[in-house]
């Protein structure tokens, strides 16, 4: 089973690189771009084929390795 | 006075630090990152470097490392921990010391001597120490420190800031902040003292020929403390 997760920046939590992705894209035509935020995004293939414990277990990734919950938050997308 | 310094695949300021330990009088031993016990010892040090390549984020994966767990049982009863640079990108993975190290706020890699200012001497770290302010190198890309509020209320309630980032006279403003870090900080310990993260690298400035001797003083008072 394959699950998504989505990792994010907090709301709070400056993001260097977004800006300067931001500047770029201003650089190259982009005007009306008023923030871009970097995050990450990982593709985990298991062999759990219950897609509730599938959840609840990338779930405990995420809070154990995956995220640093002091700057980021996880979102986990639906399991396929 | 016994030290252990861990190395991680990816560190690089291990041997460095052995050097430094051992000329101030420490037995210094080495431990790789796979080994499961650490040797007896009453200083361990988590060097500088890019462990695992800085994968995920920095010091993320080394912190999860066999030999973590003793480190983190030898720092949870009282054994100094003391991680400098990457080391400190560690310790806060592990949560032994709070907050987290982003992207230096201007996105460069800085590689420089800096001044910092010892915000609290009554740690066996820089107890007696006879200098306010050390002049010491960095060379970080994530240096700047974070934490919410919360935490940072915390921090300063428990008088956790061990050094911030100050000028040649001792002054802390903004002009004199390398990455961004959040009050200048540039070493906080954990609530008991024992642990101590610091993005500096004393154990490049101890040799007159080479470099400053702020290092040095920084050694050989630390000796002194745990004899």
């Amino acid at each position: 089973m394959k699950i998504s997760v989505i990792i994010t920046l907090k709301k709070d939590v400056l993001d260097p690189q977004g800006k300067v992705i931001q500047q770029a894209l201003d650089g190259i035509g982009f005007n009306d771009v008023n923030e871009v935020r970097q995050g990450k995004y990982f593709e985990i293939d298991t062999k759990e084929t219950d897609p509730k414990k599938a959840k609840d277990k990338v779930e405990e990734m995420c809070k154990k390795l995956l995220a640093n919950l002091v700057i980021e938050n996880y979102k986990i997308i639906d399991a396929q | 006075m016994k030290s252990a310094v861990i190395t991680f695949p990816g560190s690089n300021c291990d041997r460095d630090m052995d050097v430094a330990l051992k000329k101030f009088g420490f037995k210094n031993k080495m431990v790789w990152h796979q080994d499961v016990e650490l040797p007896k010892s009453d200083l361990v040090v988590l060097p500088g470097g890019f462990s695992y390549g800085d994968y995920l984020r920095c010091g993320s994966m080394a912190s999860k490392s066999k030999i973590m767990q003793s480190v983190i049982n030898f720092a949870n009863s009282g054994g100094m921990v003391m991680g400098i640079c990457n080391g400190f990108q560690i310790l806060v993975e592990t949560g032994l010391v709070p907050g987290v190290l982003l992207r230096n706020k201007y996105l460069e890699f800085i590689c420089r001597n800096v001044f910092v200012r010892i915000n609290n001497k009554h740690n066996s770290y820089f107890k007696n120490i006879s200098n306010d302010v050390l002049e010491l190198h960095i060379a970080h890309n994530e240096g700047n420190y974070f934490c919410t509020n919360d935490q940072l209320k915390e921090i300063e309630d428990n008088s956790q800031v061990a050094i911030n980032y100050c000028n040649n006279e001792g002054k802390i403003e903004q002009p004199f902040n390398p990455n961004g870090s959040i009050k200048n900080i540039a070493g906080i310990f954990n609530k008991e003292k024992n642990v101590l993260g610091m993005m500096p690298h004393p154990e490049r400035m101890i040799d007159p020929s080479l470099s400053g001797e702020d290092g040095s003083l920084f050694f050989k008072n630390l000796i002194n403390n745990l004899k």
